[in-house]
């Protein structure tokens, strides 16, 4: 069987997306989205004021995971009124703006997991949105950056937390490769955020006594490295119990460490224990543990099991169903975004309007800020080759996704001075030197292919004397305030003091430049319908319309070209010789106007389409049509004062016609709309054709090109340039006769 | 949590409304942490940390926004405040699937009740015992040194 293959069909194989791929459901595995048939029935039953049975389990078969939820996640008393409500009017209240976000979260105290999964998959995609819209728990929402490289370059390190802080990251987010390491770039990001932007929230994922060590040095603020699993043997797998995490929890808090909580679907098909269970389920389950735990908030959507969900029908519905989850039950969410979703483009961004546009805590767990290549955390799946884009996109949507655009002098200007900040610590420190020249590389490099290697030993050996306990933040402090840097100084000491208030321990907290900390508390969502809530708009909505490649439409057109040697003679009169052929050009033409959009002089336009008329045994005669900006018109026009009858019409941003004075207006002999693809040699072309056509010869049609994205990409210019071309318009207006002089300057 | 004149409804942010509240755990307060101060030596790494009693406001605050889960574990926070990280690293061990006896977790509950004054903690860990022994996961097999 060798059937014969379609062109078409081999071709999308070869597409991006196919290299990932697509599985049907297998609810045994745990590889089905929602609603999976294993799924247990919703259920709640109550005695004496103690949960007997939840979930199709009796309390005595409870896991370890029902036994936490049942003892610390239930409100019994919201239990019984929500009781009282169908499936179907819980999902109607989600979406109701009349019901404000704090009757939700109270209801939400009162359902069970399965319950809570239930009723979030009766929201259609859009429908989520809106939810997650109403119930995030933050006014305004944020983002958080990841900042990497693979050399674990320290100045690197701090020139990425500068720009990522100067770009309005709430939150920058380090790793290491060694784990050793991490005493080191937790002071980098730390030195680079705030020199970019004082009040930016740093966190670097290691080992819980690590980052334990790290946080009572000072030297990070949050951790989100707590991950919970919706199965016990997961759970117990990944060595830990509910009790031991909310332990954690309440320990990184001791030490003023914001914590927040990671889970996400696929997790557990993937450590092969689902236990038949679908993803929204299971996560549901994660996110019931969590909020009973005491976490002001989670990281989910997945994470970095994303493409795993993806695998299934409706995983990117049922990601985003997990985000509205963990937003109902009153938890910041960070809202994944971080892992690759997908190798096609396409798709991915798809998929991230689930949380862009209703905008989230955190609309990434991690926007890597340097080129993927540096990101150690796997891969980032938007990175700094897509900054633009992703604030073009906000400017499209007026959608607020927490990226601001920075001019590239600030962006090395405050690279620059991360970069020369870290030195003079690591100096101060008596650390391993760090080099001007990998201070030049790390403000202007691409990436950490453009540094020199560092003695990584030595390094190493200056991260055991931190992690011994030799280094705080205070001494950070003191190094910047010797060196000189005491702006940088007071920004670190600044977060110190953040720990001793520790206000940013309270839920969605993130912490502005003046200090002011902005939490679900300070600065909650009310959002309650159209004009209510965070709207990008006014000085907010300016700054990021502002991006450094937006042009003035008015320079567009303000200096076209330079002045072409074209005299209007007399009112153009009407010709009765047969080879005659009018060149009729628009109002602006070689006047207000000189250049096509393809940036051809008028004047050599006229020359080559002259030229062309001669070729072909014409007599052309130039006009200037000034009652209209329209083509079909200027041609028309043009042609009935023709001797021949035959004109070429032509706009000044190069648009032309062939035309013949007895079609009708709108009519044409040949049509050359795509002006940005014509050379001289087309217009010479044009004219050969006209003239051909006036002598009554056989035509074969100007060959042209096709460029499918001229549209796209010149549709502003043209529009420029046609109203210029409009502008120049005078009602009435005699036709005029144009001379092309020879020297033009 | 009845401190005089302190209403977690309203007083938050502390740093902001209720600088007075705000203290580090030798008693200086907010306004003090200067960069001057910090030149001349007047306070030391040890300082730049939240109190128990801090942790406790906070908690209180959480509580009054609704969140009480979230007010739990602040409070549990405060008791840990000043138990030495050494100590809170064992506990988490301990805490953790299939490494503690429910004599061992019962001792940890009865230290953080008496010598550590964390009674809500204790009575964490005295729930997670029972669950650990209902779900087995309470330390079993050969003991080995820890």
């Amino acid at each position: 069987m060798s059937a014969r293959r379609s062109d078409r069909f081999a071709s999308r194989e070869r597409r991006e997306l196919r290299r990932e791929v697509l599985i049907s459901p297998y609810p045994e595995l745990g590889l089905v989205a929602m609603d999976g048939p294993n799924d247990p029935e919703p259920g709640l039953e109550l005695k004496d004021g103690r949960v007997v049975a939840m979930d199709g389990r009796r309390a005595e078969d409870f896991d370890i995971i029902d036994r936490f939820v049942a003892r610390y996640g239930l409100d019994l008393d919201v239990a019984a009124e929500a009781a009282q409500l169908t499936d179907g009017e819980i999902a109607h209240r989600l979406v109701d703006v009349g019901v404000p976000r704090a009757d939700l979260v109270r209801l939400s105290r009162g359902l069970t997991p399965a319950r809570l999964a239930r009723v979030v998959s009766l929201l259609d995609p859009v429908e989520l949105m809106f939810a997650l819209k109403k119930l995030r728990a933050r006014r305004a929402p944020a983002n958080q950056a990841h900042v990497t490289n693979l050399k674990e370059n320290p100045a690197l390190l701090a020139a990425d937390a500068a720009e990522a802080a100067a770009r309005g990251f709430a939150e920058v987010e380090t790793t290491v490769g060694v784990s050793r390491y991490a005493p080191l770039n937790a002071v980098a990001i730390l030195v680079g955020s705030q020199t970019g932007r004082p009040g930016v929230m740093t966190q670097c994922a290691v080992e819980e006594r690590r980052n334990l060590q790290l946080a009572i040095q000072g030297l990070v603020t949050y951790a989100e490295t707590l991950s919970v699993y919706g199965t016990e043997p997961v759970f117990v797998d990944g060595d830990d119990t509910p009790w031991s995490k909310a332990f954690l929890a309440s320990a990184y808090a001791s030490r003023g460490v914001k914590v927040r909580f990671t889970s996400g679907g696929g997790s557990e098909a993937l450590m092969g224990h689902a236990q038949g269970c679908s993803m929204l389920y299971l996560e549901a389950r994660c996110l019931a543990v969590i909020r009973a735990a005491g976490s002001q908030g989670v990281q989910n959507g997945s994470i970095s099991c994303v493409a795993l969900v993806l695998s299934v029908p409706g995983g990117v519905r049922e990601i985003l169903a997990e985000n509205v989850l963990a937003a109902w039950l009153d938890l910041e969410v960070a809202s994944g975004n971080d892992a690759i979703a997908s190798h096609s483009e396409i798709r991915k961004t798809a998929k991230l309007m689930g949380q862009f546009l209703p905008g989230t805590d955190f609309v990434t767990s991690g926007y890597s800020v340097m080129p993927r290549e540096d990101n150690t955390f796997g891969g980032g799946n938007y990175d700094a080759d897509d900054l633009e884009e992703w604030m073009t996109v906000q400017r499209d949507w007026q959608v607020d996704a927490g990226i601001e655009p920075v001019a590239e002098g600030d962006v090395l200007a405050v690279r620059a001075k991360a970069a020369r900040a870290v030195q003079a610590v690591f100096a101060g420190l008596d650390f391993p030197s760090i080099t001007d020249a990998e201070v030049d590389a790390a403000t202007y490099g691409y990436a950490s292919r453009d540094l020199p290697d560092r003695d990584r030993a030595a390094d190493v050996a200056a991260a055991d004397r931190v992690m011994d306990g030799a280094v705080s933040a205070l001494d950070v402090v003191h190094e910047l305030d010797l060196a000189g840097f005491t702006d940088v100084a007071e920004a670190v000491l600044g977060m110190q003091r953040q720990r001793v208030s520790a206000d940013y321990l309270q839920t969605s907290a993130i912490i502005e430049p003046d200090g002011a900390v902005r939490s679900a508390v300070s600065d909650p969502n009310a959002y309650e319908g159209p004009g209510t809530g965070y709207r990008l708009e006014g000085e907010r909505w300016q700054r990021l319309q502002q991006l450094p490649y937006v042009l003035d439409p008015q320079e567009e057109t303000s200096s076209n070209g330079v002045l072409s040697s074209v005299l209007e003679t007399h009112v153009a009169t009407v010709d009765d010789e047969p080879d005659d052929v009018v060149v009729a050009v628009g109002p602006a033409f070689a006047a207000a106007l000189r250049m096509t959009i393809n940036g051809l002089p008028h004047a050599d336009v006229l020359r080559a389409i002259t030229e062309g008329v001669r070729e072909g045994g014409g007599r052309p005669r130039l006009v200037r049509v000034r009652r209209s900006s329209d083509v079909a018109f200027i041609a028309h026009d043009g042609a009935r004062l023709s001797g021949s009858g035959i004109a070429v019409g032509l706009q000044s941003k190069g648009t032309a016609v062939i035309h013949r004075a007895d079609l009708q207006p709108l009519d044409n002999l040949e049509l050359f709309g795509m002006s940005p693809l014509y050379s001289l040699d087309s217009y010479r072309a044009m004219g050969r054709n006209a003239a051909a056509y006036a002598l009554g010869h056989a035509v074969g049609p100007v060959p042209t090109q096709l460029d499918n994205f001229a549209r796209a990409k010149l549709i502003v210019r043209t529009t420029l340039l046609h109203a210029r071309e409009t502008a120049e318009v005078v009602r009435d207006a005699e036709p005029i006769e144009l001379e092309l002089t020879e020297d033009h300057a | 949590m009845s401190e005089m004149g302190f209403d977690p409804a309203s007083d938050y942010p502390l740093g902001s409304r209720r600088p007075d509240l705000v203290r580090t755990p030798s008693g200086l307060a907010l306004a003090e942490l200067t960069l001057e101060a910090a030149r001349a030596g007047r306070f030391g790494p040890d300082e730049l940390r939240a109190t128990a009693e801090t942790l406790r406001r906070q908690s209180a605050v959480a509580l009054a926004a609704g969140r009480t889960q979230l007010a739990d574990n602040l409070a549990r926070a405060a008791e840990l405040a000043d138990v030495p990280a050494e100590t809170i690293l064992e506990i988490y061990t301990a805490l953790r699937p299939h490494r503690s006896t429910a004599e061992e977790l019962e001792a940890w509950a009865t230290r953080l009740e008496t010598e550590l004054s964390a009674p809500l903690t204790a009575a964490f860990v005295r729930e997670a015992a029972t669950a650990y022994f209902e779900r087995g996961l309470l330390e079993t097999g050969e003991r080995t040194a820890v």
